[in-house]
């Protein structure tokens, strides 16, 4: 009895390591979608589709161009980036002043086009890197490199996105512009400029992610649809728009879907995460973070 | 430096500005007033582009403005302050001013914004120490950021909108120096819009009045008190006031 309960703690422990592992990752992802539904008020559904290109992206560039994996992640997150650009672009700007609801049914058209694009494009077979990075053994605990390595680039990523937000004046007009997109305008800035620029950001968030998630899970067209739901769950759950709030839901959801998974299986995991999501919509309708009015 | 010609605005069938011209020279500080709904913020709006003329020409030391997007007016030279202070509350006093530095100049130098930021704090009587947040400002505080943001665009002209709603008799003083002073000091020309006539005429060199969307009287402060069109429009047509009204003029004379 005594030696069940030391490898049942050892089970615990893991999974909330893994737990942990796994919010850095989707911290960034709600950072993503955050940033341009704080600043541009826009809901991109499709963001999770821009996580699978990017993926592919790193798949052509180590499979098939033979590129080194450090060599090929920063030109996968330049592609992504310039995708979120042309996406504002093409999709967004001219809906800027469109009810919400066009907005997010172009964006959802983008998402059913992305992933009709990479089925005709790529085919539906499911591609990996080929890169088996080792396991990491702690006492009895398992832990992963690759995931080890999300988490540690997923929070130098979210640094520097800070860093970049409050010490540089682009940063500051991005927050500014969150608060009053009429006023800014009349301090001499080009709006249009600024909704580029965080656009681009938000994909090269997405393209960041999708560098390291290519290392966890194979690509296949419907890929975004494994972590694309959840992110806007933790994106809701913490506040649309609200970067601390997604940071925390994050970690919250990550915890919740590694730990149900340990009772049982994975799936049971998300079905908990979800019921939890549910349950809080009810209990804080306005997020976990919001100030009570 | 600026001159206006057969400016108009039309909301629908509702003609807001109907046909306004005036100039304004280097150097001069021109009153614009009016009782609600006559027009003025609507003149302004369209000098800072928030929308464009429906017809009519706005040219700027020889550049046409007209139409032009807000950001291009403000680095064209043309600042503006807000009737209600806008400032962006979870930046800091000095971020706010900065920025305006930043883009407004048209310079994207942060070493020029921080330059500009710290002589328009001073100029204005505000901490420029960099952590000082925007929630401790009261409400003369508030439009010294308005008006410190609107300088830091080193502007050639400034458009003051309404800057002394709401503050007292004491701070309304204070504020009408600072718009002489920095017209004195920056040699920054100012189109000034305000309710309060005291105060305005005190300090402006020439008066523009507008009713109903069309100007009616225009003249030295002293001209344009004495006018019994303005007599009117201020205190109203009916017999009684115009009672009041010719009261007014005799007091004044």
């Amino acid at each position: 009895m005594g030696s069940f309960l030391e490898i049942f703690d050892i089970y615990l422990l893991e999974a909330v390591l893994n737990g942990i592992l796994l919010g850095g990752v989707l911290a960034l992802l709600a950072l993503g979608l955050n940033l341009i539904f704080g600043v541009i008020d826009v809901t991109w559904i499709c963001y999770a589709e821009l996580v699978m290109i990017g993926m592919y992206g790193m798949y052509y560039l180590v499979q098939y161009y033979g590129l080194s994996y450090y060599v090929a992640a920063p030109i996968a997150i330049l592609l992504v980036a310039a995708l979120g650009a042309l996406l504002h672009f093409l999709v967004i700007a001219p809906l800027l002043s469109s009810p919400p609801i066009n907005q997010l049914l172009a964006t959802g058209g983008v998402l059913f086009v992305l992933q009709s694009f990479a089925t005709v494009a790529f085919g539906i077979d499911f591609r990996n890197l080929g890169i088996r990075l080792p396991i990491l053994t702690l006492g009895d605990m398992h832990l992963s490199y690759s995931r080890l390595l999300a988490f540690g680039a997923a929070l130098i990523g979210m640094v520097v996105v800070y860093l970049f937000m409050t010490r540089t004046f682009t940063g500051t007009a991005i927050r500014a512009i969150a608060q009053d997109r009429q006023i800014m305008a009349l301090m001499g800035v080009d709006a249009k400029k600024i909704y580029v620029v965080t656009s681009a950001l938000g994909g090269a968030l997405a393209g960041l992610a999708a560098c390291l998630l290519v290392l966890q899970y194979d690509v296949h067209p419907f890929v975004g649809l494994s972590f694309g739901p959840i992110t806007f769950l933790i994106c809701v759950l913490g506040g649309l728009g609200n970067f601390v709030g997604g940071f925390v839901a994050a970690f919250l959801f990550a915890e919740i879907i590694s730990l149900g998974g340990l009772f049982s299986d994975l799936e049971w995991g998300y079905v908990l995460a979800f019921a939890f999501f549910i349950l809080m919509m009810f209990i804080r309708p306005a997020g976990l973070l919001a100030r009570r009015s | 430096m600026l001159v206006v010609n057969g400016l108009v605005k039309r909301f629908g069938g509702f003609t807001a500005v109907n046909n306004v011209s005036f100039k304004v020279d280097k150097g001069e500080i021109l009153g614009l007033i009016g009782p609600n709904g006559s027009g003025k913020s609507t003149i302004f709006n369209m000098l800072s582009g928030t929308f464009p003329p429906s017809a009519g020409s706005i040219s700027f030391e020889g550049r046409e403005l007209a139409g032009l997007a807000p950001h291009r007016i403000i680095n064209a030279g043309v600042g503006r302050t807000f009737q209600i202070p806008r400032p962006f509350k979870r930046l800091t006093i000095f971020e706010n001013v900065a920025l305006a530095g930043y883009y407004g100049q048209g310079s994207h130098s942060a070493a020029k914004a921080q330059e500009a930021a710290e002589r328009a704090l001073a100029m204005v009587g505000l901490p420029t120490d960099r952590a000082a947040p925007v929630d401790g400002l009261g409400a003369a505080g508030l439009k010294k950021l308005e008006l410190a943001k609107a300088l830091a665009t080193s502007p050639k002209l400034l458009l003051a909108d309404e800057s002394l709603g709401g503050l007292d008799e004491s701070e309304m003083d204070q504020a009408a120096d600072m718009l002489r002073k920095i017209r004195d000091e920056l040699g920054i020309t100012i189109i000034w819009v305000e309710h309060i006539m005291g105060v305005l005429m005190r300090v402006v060199d020439r008066v523009m009045v507008l009713d109903h969307g069309e100007k009616i009287s225009e003249g030295l402060p002293s001209q344009v008190s004495n006018d019994p069109r303005v007599i009117e429009v201020y205190l109203g047509t009916d017999a009684h006031s115009t009672q009041a009204a010719a009261a007014a003029a005799e007091a004044r004379r």
